[in-house]
């Protein structure tokens, strides 16, 4: 009975989430939207970089790799096949990418696709061999993209990058895709896969003991990852509307893995909490950069201070309160109504 | 390309490749005794070419004392990352100290950009470093000789202290297994402590060698650099030290002969040591020493 | 539960620090600044963003009397960060206008939103040509990559005599293959012939194999539109390796960190600019200058001078238009005529400036004006 109860709350909490949705797009302004947007990508991005570092706990620095991936991806795929031709002014591309042209939707199948194959040839060798080398690897990878998106001209348009992007998403697209990948992930979490994963960060000997197969749900985990964050890219492509090599930096993984221990590597509700903490803290931790008025003294401001105070909040994270928020529990209704009933029996 | 010129590449490459082991060599001996790639490593020498520079500029130090100050001071900063920020996670699961790692790492760039900006600082080159050699018209300069130089004397001393000496034994131990190392009585932090120490002080030669090299000094310089020492360890064959060094010699000399042969390519050389690393893993994964760190695999 | 309380105390810190900001004062009229502060060209945006501050220590007020109080964000040199700063700026901070950003392609993804909201955004350093097409919002003070790839050509040909060119363009920077791809235009029709390409990306810092690339086919001039990191680094290599053709350059090469790092080896280094501490024929220009050099005790670079420009063209504009109404700023600024600021005669047409370009020369140590050349 608590079964159904749970999934009718689920979907009743949803369906309230998307009324507020309605709501915040009539009457929110542009930057308060603006902000959603971002969180939304974000908590997709911070989601799906957990499935990999926290459940199955292979350290892997690869989010801005894949999201500029999906962004090439899926834009290439929008732009119609005029705006194409305008705007290869060095090399034209080259044929017959200029002439593919998709809907939006389909465009960001194909992104996140593209990027799952582009993850599989990645993992496979250093899966097979130990997966320590995961990190400088993607890490590595991250730069590649670069170097590549940069001197492939006639598929990327090099420096000079892609403008006029189409502005399709919105909070719709943005949220639905979130609460998707949210809701796809903790079924897979939660799934006899999760378990393998679970096993595997826990002891990966003792896991392949008992008969996982360590390669094949190392790469199930890498991959559904690659997907999401191919996807997020696309979306975030489809929101800034121009895109070049340096687009996507490696802040973008600092900023996430900010995230995922803050709200607790292996915890979902965790990565949400903190995505909404660590996006929305940063557009107010701007101030730490700007010259501070309190009591009429003036602290100057020092720029670059934001980054200095996220990486000493990593350390100190990881070293004093390894936990995070949330450690490895779930948000579940069953605990949320068990909140209730402890304190009324107290 | 005639002859000459292909010399005078090989030359070029291998004085490049000289400063990659050099870095190589600190996180091949972090790794193989911890199991930690120490992403700080790369900006570990950055800090250490800083030192030097305000060493002679600020204290207007000679030289060579200049130099032996940062590595003294860099080896210091090792000891000091490695106490405040994986030294408590040792009991912790493996990918606890890699989130700190990356985070001294980013905090080290930003506290640089904050304190000193994002323009390039010059160098000061030392007069004995300035001058040019004309061998047969391949071009020498000093650096170009210099730094295999001093990479090989510091390898050499490297090996005798860890083939002949207490505290070498101790690390090869440690490297095989800590705990059994503690039964044993050696005093384990003291022994990390100097590989850290050591790790560090080469990656501020190294540093000084690339800034005599190319005198532009800035927080980031330290980021490419450390990547492609970490590809030239694990090619070298992680965990150890001589493999290191060669696998540093081979990515610089590889990447001169790409731009050299292919210069329509020289774009994409920033990613040649990442497409070596990913070839090693595939094909021979214990990389071309051939060590086998005792693992699963 | 422990963690509410957690979460409790970092959402207290936040919105402590949220009030501390935002104590604003009355009557101000409140002008965004968006620059790299951080990242990897930070060094640009610190520049500029000196630049402004003088400017405004200069002139502080606008609409008689009321004080111009500008907001900084740091945008990283990141373009998800640009448009989230613009976006706050425009709809949470409420500025009349915004100056910024440094790189084109961030100017551009945070251009759309100001083109919506109709708010003016004036950019000192974007020089892509692409940056104010179909804009009818976003304008900028400095002149455009054709046009300084056309005056280096033309200089090259004309002044230097080099009838055969090498060129080294960083694939990394939109600008350097802007830029290198109008001079190789406007030499072939004079006449010239380049006799090799030859590529880097920012951040490179050996070059020897490129040097040995040219040095096999005797150019006579060398051009490298690229920044000063590049050029100083390039300059001593090649000189090293017994390259002894002039370089020519774009205003990338202006910063003092080319004299310091390159040294000896950039002696006789040419390069196009906007705007020349020696040559400043304003009084704005000249009242700048001598601020700048106390304060800071160096020349100020052009990206300093540019932001300045910004800044004054943008007061100027706030003055003209008589209010802080956002449209009739950016009228304003776009009917911005013969204004004398610091890098010239700043006429706008449909958002680009018409000016003059200064050529300048690496001499002894020493940035050295050497012509100016007019539209």
């Amino acid at each position: 009975m608590n079964k159904t109860r749970n999934s009718l709350l689920t979907i009743a909490a949803i369906v309230v989430f998307f009324i507020f949705l309605w709501y915040a797009s009539t009457h929110f302004n542009k930057y308060s939207i603006r902000i959603m947007n971002d969180v939304a990508i974000f908590m997709m991005l911070a989601v799906s970089y957990n499935l990999i570092n926290g459940v199955t706990g292979q350290f892997s620095l690869e989010p801005n790799g894949f999201t500029a991936i999906g962004a090439y991806v899926s834009s290439l795929l929008t732009l119609t096949v005029a705006q194409k031709h305008a705007m290869f002014i060095i090399v034209p591309m080259i044929h017959p990418f200029d002439t593919w042209h998709l809907p939006f939707l389909a465009a960001l199948i194909v992104g996140g696709l593209v990027t799952s194959v582009i993850a599989f040839v990645l993992a496979f060798p250093v899966f097979r061999v130990r997966g320590d080398y995961l990190a400088i690897v993607t890490l590595g990878f991250g730069i590649v993209i670069r170097v590549f998106s940069t001197n492939a001209i006639s598929l990327t348009n090099g420096a000079l990058g892609l403008k006029g992007i189409s502005e399709s998403t919105n909070l719709w697209w943005s949220w639905g895709w979130a609460v998707f990948s949210i809701i796809i992930i903790m079924r897979l979490v939660n799934s006899g896969y999760g378990r393998a994963m679970k096993a595997i960060r826990d002891d990966e000997d003792a896991a392949i003991a008992m008969g996982i197969n360590s390669l094949k749900i190392k790469m199930i985990a890498f991959i559904t990852s690659a997907f999401f964050e191919g996807v997020a890219g696309g979306l975030l492509a489809h929101l800034i509307t121009t895109i070049s090599p340096t687009l996507f930096t490696f802040f973008l993984t600092f900023n996430l893995l900010i995230i995922i221990v803050v709200g607790g590597l292996g915890s979902m509700t965790g990565s949400i909490i903190a995505t909404v903490m660590v996006v929305w803290g940063s557009e107010l931790l701007r101030v730490v950069d700007q010259p501070m008025h309190i009591f009429s003294i003036t602290i100057p401001g020092v720029p670059g201070m934001r980054m200095i105070l996220f990486s000493v909040l990593l350390i100190a994270t990881m070293i004093f309160a390894r936990e995070g928020i949330m450690g490895q529990r779930e948000f579940s209704w069953n605990s949320f109504f068990n909140m209730f009933r402890a304190r009324k029996q107290r | 390309m005639n002859f000459t010129e292909v010399i005078q590449q090989l030359v070029n490459g291998i004085s490049l490749g000289s400063l990659y082991g050099l870095v190589a060599i600190g996180y091949t001996m972090i790794y193989g005794v911890l199991r930690l790639i120490n992403f700080a490593h790369g900006d570990v020498m950055m800090v250490g070419t800083y030192i030097a520079l305000f060493a002679v500029t600020t204290f207007l130090l000679p030289w060579w004392a200049a130099f032996i100050l940062a590595m003294v001071l860099t080896a210091f900063l090792g000891i000091a990352i490695d106490t405040i920020a994986y030294k408590p996670l040792r009991k912790a699961s493996r990918i606890s100290s890699l989130i700190t790692a990356i985070g001294v790492s980013f905090l080290l760039e930003n506290l640089f950009l904050v304190l000193f900006g994002g323009v390039p600082k010059a160098f000061p080159i030392p007069k004995i470093f300035a001058g040019n050699f004309n061998v047969g018209g391949v071009i020498l300069p000093v650096v170009n000789i210099f730094a295999p130089i001093l990479a090989l004397v510091f390898l050499f001393i490297l090996l005798q202290l860890l083939h002949h000496t207490k505290y070498g034994m101790a690390m090869r131990s440690l490297s095989l297994d800590i705990e059994t190392t503690r039964l044993m009585g050696v005093n384990v932090d003291a022994v990390i402590s100097l590989v850290f120490a050591i790790g560090s002080a080469l990656a501020a030669a190294g540093g000084i060698m690339w800034a005599l090299k190319y005198p532009s000094l800035n927080p980031l310089m330290g980021i490419l650099p450390g990547l492609k020492a970490f590809a030239a360890a694990v090619l070298g064959g992680i965990g150890d030290v001589a493999g290191a060094a060669i696998g540093g010699f081979i990515i610089g000399i590889s990447e001169i002969l790409v731009v050299a042969l292919f210069p329509e390519l020289a774009g994409y050389k920033d990613a040649l040591a990442f497409l070596i690393l990913i070839l090693v893993l595939l094909f021979k994964p214990t990389g071309i020493m051939g060590k086998n760190l005792g693992g699963r695999f | 539960m422990r963690f509410l309380s957690k979460l409790l105390f970092i959402f207290t810190i936040m919105l402590f620090a949220g009030m501390a900001s935002s104590s604003s004062f009355a009557k101000t009229v409140k002008v965004g600044v968006v620059l790299p502060m951080t990242g990897p060209i930070a060094s640009f945006g610190q520049s500029a963003w000196k630049g402004v501050k003088i400017a405004r220590s200069l002139e502080p007020t606008v609409l008689n009397g009321r004080k111009l109080k500008l907001i900084l964000l740091d945008n990283k040199g990141d373009k998800v960060e640009t448009a989230n700063a613009v976006s706050r700026l425009i709809f949470d901070n409420k500025v009349s206008a915004v100056i910024g950003a440094v790189a084109s392609g961030n100017t551009m993804s945070g251009a759309p939103i100001a083109e919506k909201a109709h708010v003016a955004m004036l950019t000192p350093a974007s020089t892509n040509p692409l940056v104010t097409k179909g804009m009818k919002y976003i304008s900028r003070v400095c002149f455009i990559d054709p046009f300084q790839g056309k005056v280096a050509a033309e200089y090259v040909y004309n002044n230097l005599h080099a009838k055969t060119a090498a060129v080294v363009v960083d694939m990394a920077q939109d600008y350097s293959v802007g830029l290198a791809r109008f001079f190789m235009k406007t030499y072939r029709k004079l006449g010239g012939k380049i006799v090799a390409r030859t590529f880097m990306q920012t951040g490179d810092v050996d070059f020897s194999a490129q040097i040995a690339v040219i040095k096999s086919h005797h150019p006579d001039v060398i051009y490298m539109p690229t920044y000063y990191q590049s050029l100083a680094l390039f300059a001593r290599q090649a000189r090293q390796f017994g390259l002894k053709q002039t370089i020519m350059a774009g205003d990338g090469a202006s910063e003092e960190a080319l004299i310091k790092v390159g040294g000896k080896a950039v002696n006789g280094l040419t390069f196009t600019n906007h705007f020349d501490p020696k040559a400043t024929a304003t009084p704005l220009g000249k009242k700048f200058v001598k601020l700048y050099k106390t304060k800071y005790h160096e020349d100020p670079s052009a990206m300093a001078a540019l932001g300045a420009d910004a800044y004054f063209v943008m007061a100027d504009a706030i003055n003209r238009a008589g209010s802080t109404n956002r449209k009739k700023i950016n009228t304003a600024v776009r009917a911005t005529k013969d204004f004398k600021g610091v890098t010239g005669i700043i006429t706008l047409v449909n958002g680009d400036p018409v000016k003059s370009a200064v050529i300048q020369k690496v001499e002894n140590g020493k940035f050295v004006y050497v012509t100016t050349i007019n539209p």
